[in-house]
């Protein structure tokens, strides 16, 4: 394989990866804007989406389509819970205890996922074979690839239409931009909350569902693609939808170069370099202007 | 430098300084000691961390870093180059507070919660660089045969003396934190806590303060990192990791955001139950994660502040339902 032919792969494969924190990261947002605060659980949500994968597929022997539905609501099911229970209830309303609910939340679910399913690493069928396909120019591409790329974007044109064209989209962008005037023009704005937790459980899931085929799936796997999502939402501009894609995007082929050209070991590192880099730099991100926060 | 201590804080002290003067006498055991040591090194990490969340208001989800920044500066510099023990630990102590400076400027010149990223970014970068520059750090094996610590001819060399040493930095850390909140910078914090917008208005300088506040923190970690390498002589990257920086995050909230006696009993109660769960180590996230929940949604103020003022409320009622019955007898 020469030199172009291996940056080409590499691209391959960090558009994949970027797809998968793209959806993470659209995630983030939703909850972002709609509440504020930073939903630390949204690794969770990805693990448990393919963890529910992996039961219901491997040790269930259930059909892929229907196995994959069960656990979008599954988890946005969770996602809900998660609203309706601590958050709602908690006693202070401060942004700082909600995120640090947040966390508390995460771990619990992280440490049931561990009684539950072990902390082996486990094999999810990819979705139709694995013979690759020769692309022009000589990369390869792996079908699950194309699922990954397929399904990100029928998510993000899904959430486009959903967030621009229908009632309820709009009632939740309302809330977003200005919480009380939503809630003086009668939209319910604890629904627009709950929909909005729900939302980010349902993308985690499917975040953690696509990738599992191609890198294998454990009850901690949301950890990294998680904050790594969350990389991406900053790198893209925090509460911005196209930022999120731009920003998951260019996040996952950084990170597939600089582990090919200079270091696999870095990996990770490289991801949280681009976020401290972009927090020096232009903490509003690609797509972010103005003042971060208004007062 | 001016001393600011109140009457009640005086008492506070003497009753602190008393107990862990004449607490050995009733440990018996080795294994007490230890923990007990592991409470005091955790309680002055979450004193730093208590002055960034409980009054700047800010998220570090990087102590961890900064902890092990102290450990490895101290490790590294008396074991692979030989340096003197004490000078090491202040090297290490400058050196981390340089880094949190370089972190905290640019996030926290912002409005919102940008530090937490910036944090939580870093000290994942940090745990990685621990394990794989392996040329200083020694891997993911770790360092061993850190030295101890000693002054003059005393060698810190057993629990007990260890015990005295690092409940020693407990008490004079504590100090130091409580002597800055009753000081003018304090009062600005307090400032604020309350409303940023009123403070800068008032003519603090809010980002100021916060930057101040958050690299005295990671100062505190490291001090007591440093400890750490020096007390158990071998330290590795899994000490380090993300787990710990949520560990000392719920120490501060379940001893209460804000209440500085509330750091010592946050970081005793919960070091208590892990010590408690050790047999039992996978339930250890999910005893964290019930305990972080619980006190957030029921007492945000923390298990001590929070349970006061809820007796303190149940007694107004009290009062008040007499003054009725009262009036109306």
């Amino acid at each position: 394989m020469d030199f172009s032919q291996q940056i080409a792969q590499y691209i391959i494969t960090g558009l994949t990866i970027g797809a998968i924190y793209a959806i993470v990261a659209m995630g983030f947002n939703i909850i972002h804007n709609a509440t504020g605060i930073v939903n630390f659980a949204q690794c969770e949500f990805i693990s448990l989406g393919g963890m529910f994968m992996y039961s219901l597929v491997v040790l269930f022997k259930i059909h892929l389509v229907i196995s994959f539905f069960i656990s979008t609501v599954g988890v946005a099911l969770i996602g809900a819970l998660i609203e309706i229970g601590p958050i709602r209830h908690a006693r202070s309303k401060e942004i700082i205890i909600l995120i640090f609910l947040t966390i508390g939340l995460s771990e619990i679910i992280r440490g049931t996922a561990q009684e539950v399913w072990g902390t082996d690493n486990v094999g999810v069928p990819s979705f139709s074979g694995e013979n690759p396909i020769t692309l022009i120019g000589g990369a390869t591409i792996v079908p699950q690839h194309i699922w990954v790329f397929g399904i990100t974007v029928m998510v993000m044109l899904m959430l486009r239409y959903f967030f621009k064209k229908t009632l309820m989209g709009k009632a939740m962008r309302a809330t977003a931009v200005n919480r009380r005037a939503a809630a003086l023009a009668g939209i319910c704005v604890n629904r627009m909350i709950l929909l909005s937790f729900a939302f980010s459980g349902a993308l985690g899931a499917v975040a953690g569902m696509i990738i599992a085929p191609i890198s294998t799936t454990s009850y901690d796997t949301g950890i990294m693609l998680g904050l790594k999502g969350f990389a991406a939402a900053i790198l893209g501009g925090y509460g911005n939808f196209i930022g999120a894609i731009l920003g998951g995007i260019v996040l996952g082929v950084l990170e597939s170069l600089g582990a090919g050209l200079i270091s696999s070991q870095y990996k990770d590192a490289i991801a949280f370099f681009v976020l401290l880099l972009v927090l020096f730099l232009k903490p509003t991100g690609i797509m972010g202007y103005g003042e971060a926060e208004r007062v | 430098m001016h001393v600011f201590l109140k009457q009640k804080d005086i008492f506070g002290f003497a009753a602190l300084a008393i107990i862990i003067v004449i607490l050995p006498v009733f440990v018996e055991s080795k294994y007490y000691f230890i923990v007990l040591n592991v409470i005091g090194l955790n309680t002055i990490v979450v004193v730093g961390l208590n002055l960034l969340i409980g009054f700047a208001g800010q998220i570090s989800l990087g102590h961890a870093a900064f902890y092990g920044l102290g450990s490895y500066f101290s490790g590294i510099l008396t074991v692979n180059y030989g340096f003197p023990l004490w000078p090491a630990m202040v090297i290490g102590m400058m050196a981390t507070g340089m880094i949190a400076y370089l972190i905290g400027y640019p996030s926290l010149k912002l409005r919102g919660h940008y530090l937490v990223m910036a944090t939580l970014g870093f000290g994942i970068i940090v745990n990685i660089l621990m394990g794989e520059l392996e040329h200083f750090t020694g891997g993911h094996d770790g360092l061993i045969g850190i030295p101890q610590l000693a002054i003059g001819g005393l060698t810190f060399d057993n629990d007990l003396k260890n015990f005295y040493l690092i409940w020693s930095f407990v008490f004079l850390s504590m100090l130091a934190a409580r002597n800055l909140l009753n000081s003018r910078v304090g009062r600005a914090l307090r400032a604020v806590h309350g409303s940023e917008s009123a403070a800068n208005a008032l003519g603090i300088n809010t980002a100021n303060y916060k930057v101040k506040v958050f690299v005295l923190s990671a100062i505190y970690a490291s001090i007591s990192g440093s400890l750490y390498a020096h007390y158990i002589s071998f330290i590795s990257p899994s000490s380090y990791d993300f787990y710990y920086s949520i560990q000392v995050v719920t120490m501060v909230i379940v001893g209460g955001m804000g209440s500085l006696w509330g750091s010592i009993f946050g970081a005793g109660a919960l070091t208590f139950i892990s010590e408690a769960l050790h047999v039992a180590k996978q339930y250890h996230v999910i005893a964290y994660g019930f305990f972080l929940c619980l006190v957030l949604v029921f007492l945000p103020e923390g298990i001590l502040v929070g349970s006061y003022n809820f007796f303190l409320k149940r007694k107004t009622r009290k009062l008040i339902k007499r003054g009725e019955h009262l009036k109306n007898s």
